[in-house]
């Protein structure tokens, strides 16, 4: 059988679901002699590579660059995983929708609750700009599957990938929160 | 009176004159989602997660306001109300904010265990994100509009065995809110006798007592039919 070409990407997220993902403890190591990890906040690779047979995504679509790193990782991958309430609600990501759109966000931040005063970055190019409303993966992308959780169990990661590394349909239980 | 004999999902079930199919489909063992009805409180039929198929009824009926009669041929989980439970909850969900991840009922919700057994693994609406307000000026418990998915079980709680009526419903369609006298703060109200019944019957955690955090809001709904039952004992 041939290697599985697995990512994890970490878009507007807190980490929690990365660092739950390492609380796989040995299980990471059986995982690392069948599958490689070609791209992820914890391995060393600039660009988002081909042929990727699953991605998991943590984090919902905040900024332009969330939504252009989903979307390659869309065209690369074959399995699209929505990992954790934030891929899959937007939750915390989320908690400032209700603020309205970017810059009312970002002047209430740097500007009227910040002593002293501060001033809306801006450097094109350089900080990406956010969104006006935080979504969801699925609003961007198609996605395959959804493991909810804030974060997701290390159990509940390892039964998902453990149905996907052997080719069986995961049944993935829904548990937000 | 004479038992009716009806057949939900193909099993013979006899029932009380005067039951709600819902009583009998649970008498039956058969587990329906339901979210504004509340055992001990009048039943309103406003969240439709019970709706069942009856034989030669083209509507679906809530099961909860439906009488049980002789003959009844009773559905409860067709692929098609599969499909509009689920939907309803999805739109709950969609219309307030709902962030499990810091919610005072998180792992004590209605709500979050009805996403669960209706299989929302995600929500297919946009999300409207409201400016939802919190109020906190009651000496003893909040509100949380954020949570709320306008059952009014605090409202029937509170006129029904309270006697009190402070709550109402307010405001139409996605502007409707739960308010208590003349929509003012809580704590200014002069109806409130404080004793908590609202905060039992909320299914989620729109109604908390002050000073419990993200799941610390205890599940406590059944009480309200202890509260009953206790009262017929002594009356
Ligand atoms: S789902 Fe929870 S743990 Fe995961 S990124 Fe979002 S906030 Fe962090
Ligand atoms: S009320 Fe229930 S569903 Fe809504 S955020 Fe709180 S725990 Fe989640
Ligand atoms: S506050 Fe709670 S009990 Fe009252 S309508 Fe809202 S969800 Fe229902
Ligand atoms: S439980 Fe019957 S309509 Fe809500």
């Amino acid at each position: 059988m041939s290697r599985l070409r697995i990512a994890t990407i970490w878009l507007g997220g807190c980490s929690g679901c990365h660092m739950s993902f390492l609380d796989l403890d040995e299980w990471l190591i059986e995982l690392a002699a069948r599958a490689d990890l070609v791209y992820s906040p914890i391995a060393d690779a600039k660009h988002f590579p081909a042929e990727v047979d699953l991605t998991l995504i943590e984090g919902a679509i905040a900024s332009d660059e969330h939504r252009e790193l989903a979307k390659t990782a869309r065209r690369q991958s074959k399995c699209i995983v929505s990992f954790g309430d934030c891929a899959v609600t937007g939750n915390v990501t989320a908690l400032r929708n209700p603020l309205g759109p970017a810059r009312n966000v970002l002047q209430q931040v740097y500007v009227e609750h910040s002593d002293p005063r501060g001033v809306i970055p801006h450097e094109p190019g350089i900080i990406p700009l956010l969104l006006d409303k935080v979504v969801p993966v699925h609003q961007v992308i198609p996605v395959d599957y959804y493991l909810s959780g804030c974060p997701p169990s290390a159990s509940r990661i390892r039964a998902l990938l453990e149905a996907l590394l052997e080719g069986r349909e995961p049944l993935v239980d829904i548990r937000y929160g | 009176m004479a038992a009716k004999t009806l057949t939900i999902d193909d099993h013979l079930v006899s029932a009380r004159p005067g039951e709600t199919l819902l009583e009998a489909i649970r008498e039956a063992g058969i587990v329906i989602p339901t979210l504004c009805h509340l055992d001990g409180l009048s039943d309103v039929g406003a969240c439709r997660l019970c709706l069942v198929e009856i034989e030669g009824q083209r509507r679906l009926q809530p099961a909860c306001m439906t009488m049980v009669s002789e003959g009844m041929v009773v559905r409860t989980s067709t692929p098609r109300l599969q499909a509009y439970r689920r939907q309803i909850v999805e739109l709950l969900f969609a219309e307030r904010n709902h962030v499990c991840a810091v919610c005072v009922a998180s792992g004590n919700c209605e709500l979050q265990r009805l996403a669960a057994m209706v299989g929302m693994d995600h929500v297919r609406y946009d999300y409207l994100s409201p400016d939802c307000s919190v109020d906190i000026s009651h000496p003893r418990f909040g509100i949380d509009h954020n949570r709320c998915v306008l059952c009014t079980r605090c409202v029937r709680a509170c006129d029904e065995i309270e006697g009190v009526h402070t709550w109402d419903v307010a405001g139409r369609g996605v502007q409707a809110r739960v308010i208590t006298d003349m929509n003012q703060p809580w704590g200014t109200s002069t109806t409130c006798t404080s004793c908590g019944k609202c905060q039992l019957a909320c299914p989620t955690g729109a109604i908390f007592p002050r000073g419990v955090t993200v799941g610390e809001r205890p599940h406590a709904s059944e009480r309200i039919a202890l509260i009953i039952e206790a009262r017929k004992q002594r009356w």
